[in-house]
């Protein structure tokens, strides 16, 4: 059990760093990530700065702590909307006849081909950066994803004996939803939900990064990666912080799905009783 | 009174015939066996009734359930009926169960959608429902998941399902083939007493003569989607028309006389 269920183990802990930090920047900081220190300018990492500080002399830990926010809650937020858009479109695909599914199909291919990102891109090109573009640009674009193996998951459950049963007791399409198909689909539902979350965390970053994400002077951990990696040459930890942020989220996430893959779905459980 | 009519009922799947101009009726209150080897359309004919015919079905004809023309309704005008005036009976007691629920809330449902009953009257009936399929301990049955039941309990719970709202048809197709042999005998007993108890017609859909005559009094032979004949039991034990009916009694009359055989060398 214990075994079987590391990658989970490991992702938990990963991910629930993460919302502490998440949590903590409401509470407490280092320092005022905001305050303005010329003196401070680019300093190493210290004692009294643990991660150095930036060009404005601003305490990256504290920045780090408290950029969390943009990132989670983007990243959060994209998800919920990808998951009800997604797996609306994709109940409702697999339960409609063919001549309504195949053209679904195709508009949610359309929405795949296009790179999460350049689709952002293009999304904030139109409406001005903003944490809400954001949101909306990852959220849409993930769910097309989502609707897709949501649509497939259906579609199998539909076939199954249980289904037809219930047909013949009477039941119709909106309560065979609720009482069997969602019941059936939670387990692939968190897994969807916590790969996409790794997507969406990853997508904000690099929008971000490109400036196309939570404006300034809010701190996002793309952004400070963007500015510090200017100061490579003065040290060459700077933008590694930033990026041990996102990886360990995005890794935290990763594993957070395949863990939960691996323990609720029983074929590719390791120890069979 | 006729219950039940079926007039040159044909499916088709794209250019191929299933079912081939079936025609038969059914009385209220009478039982009808449909016999016929895997893919001689039983099962579909028994579908069409009940409306479930799978996407991609082309059926012409004309089923008249209770002076209701069933083929052409819509799901909604037809989910009236389902589980309230035609009950069915699955195959696969293992797979036709939904292995997250409850089975109570299972046997709930039918009663929810036509009774309009609230959950906690439906849990209480469907525990009624449980004992009166001979299910022993039913308040723990119906806090049951459908793995923590054996074959023949499962299919126990599949009747109450179909039973649940006294339905004036009952379909069972081929309720016993999943079971062990000692337990078939005694889900058809239970079909066959709750069926004369409330008086509901049944059209008893399998493979096996034996246990189609033992059910019914009428049988209907099908092969490759046509009704090759349509006789009482009696009749067609005493001298059956078809040759493929003939094969069938011929079959049936050998394994008993093998049975027979078996039995009294077993004495010796």
């Amino acid at each position: 059990m214990m075994r079987g269920n590391r990658t989970l183990t490991i992702g938990i802990s990963l991910v629930a760093f993460s919302l502490m930090m998440f949590l903590l920047s409401f509470i407490w900081t280092p320092y005022d990530p905001l305050e303005i220190n010329p003196e401070l300018s680019l300093t190493s990492p210290s004692w009294s700065h643990w991660m150095g500080t930036d060009e404005n002399g601003r305490d990256i830990l504290s920045n780090i702590v408290l950029g969390s926010r943009a990132t989670l809650i983007t990243g959060v937020l994209a998800v919920v909307i990808c998951m009800l858009l997604g797996v609306t479109i994709g109940i409702a695909t697999a339960m409609s006849p063919k001549w309504v599914e195949s053209p679904a199909i195709f508009g949610t291919d359309i929405v795949l081909a296009l790179p999460t990102v350049l689709f952002a891109i293009v999304l904030a090109a139109v409406y001005g950066p903003s944490t809400y573009t954001a949101v909306f640009a990852i959220g849409i674009a993930l769910s097309a994803s989502v609707a897709q193996v949501t649509r497939r998951e259906v579609n199998v459950i539909l076939l199954a004996d249980y289904v037809t049963a219930a047909r013949a007791s009477g039941s119709r399409n909106l309560r065979i939803v609720r009482t069997h198909v969602l019941p059936n689909l939670r387990a692939s539902l968190f897994v969807q939900a916590s790969g996409a979350s790794a997507i969406a965390i990853l997508a904000e970053s690099t929008l971000s990064y490109l400036g196309l994400g939570t404006p300034p002077p809010d701190p996002s951990w793309g952004r400070m990666m963007a500015s510090l990696q200017q100061y490579l040459i003065i040290d060459p930890i700077f933008p590694l912080w930033p990026g041990l942020a996102i990886l360990i989220t995005v890794l935290g996430f990763n594993l957070l799905g395949d863990g939960l893959r691996e323990a609720l779905d029983p074929t590719l459980r390791r120890d069979v009783e | 009174m006729t219950l039940l009519q079926v007039r040159n009922l044909t499916i088709r799947f794209g250019r191929k015939v299933v079912v081939d101009d079936v025609s038969f009726d059914l009385d209220a209150g009478e039982r009808l066996g449909i016999i016929g080897e895997s893919g001689s359309g039983k099962t579909l004919t028994s579908l069409a009734v009940i409306g479930l015919l799978p996407e991609g079905a082309v059926v012409d004809g004309s089923i008249v359930f209770d002076n209701v023309e069933i083929l052409n309704r819509s799901d909604g005008q037809l989910s009236s009926i389902r589980g309230n005036h035609i009950g069915m009976v699955f195959q696969e007691p293992l797979t036709a169960l939904n292995p997250l629920m409850r089975v109570g809330k299972q046997i709930a449902q039918p009663l929810r959608i036509h009774r309009g009953m609230r959950m906690k009257a439906a849990l209480a009936r469907a525990t009624e429902l449980c004992e009166r399929v001979g299910l022993p301990d039913p308040e723990r049955i119906v806090r049951s998941y459908p793995h923590q039941l054996s074959g023949g309990q499962r299919q126990r719970i599949g009747l109450a399902i179909a039973l649940a709202c006294d339905p004036s048809l009952l379909i069972a197709d081929e309720p016993t083939t999943a079971l062990d042999v000692t337990v078939q005998q005694e889900v058809l007993n239970l079909i066959n007493e709750l069926v004369r108890e409330q008086g509901s017609a049944l059209m008893f859909v399998s493979h096996d003569l034996p246990v189609v005559s033992m059910m019914t009094e009428r049988v209907a032979v099908m092969r490759s989607g046509t009704m090759v004949e349509l006789a009482t039991v009696s009749k067609l034990f005493g001298g059956a028309r078809h040759e493929y009916s003939q094969m069938l009694v011929r079959a049936a009359r050998q394994s008993d006389d093998e049975f027979v055989r078996i039995s009294e060398g077993g004495h010796r």
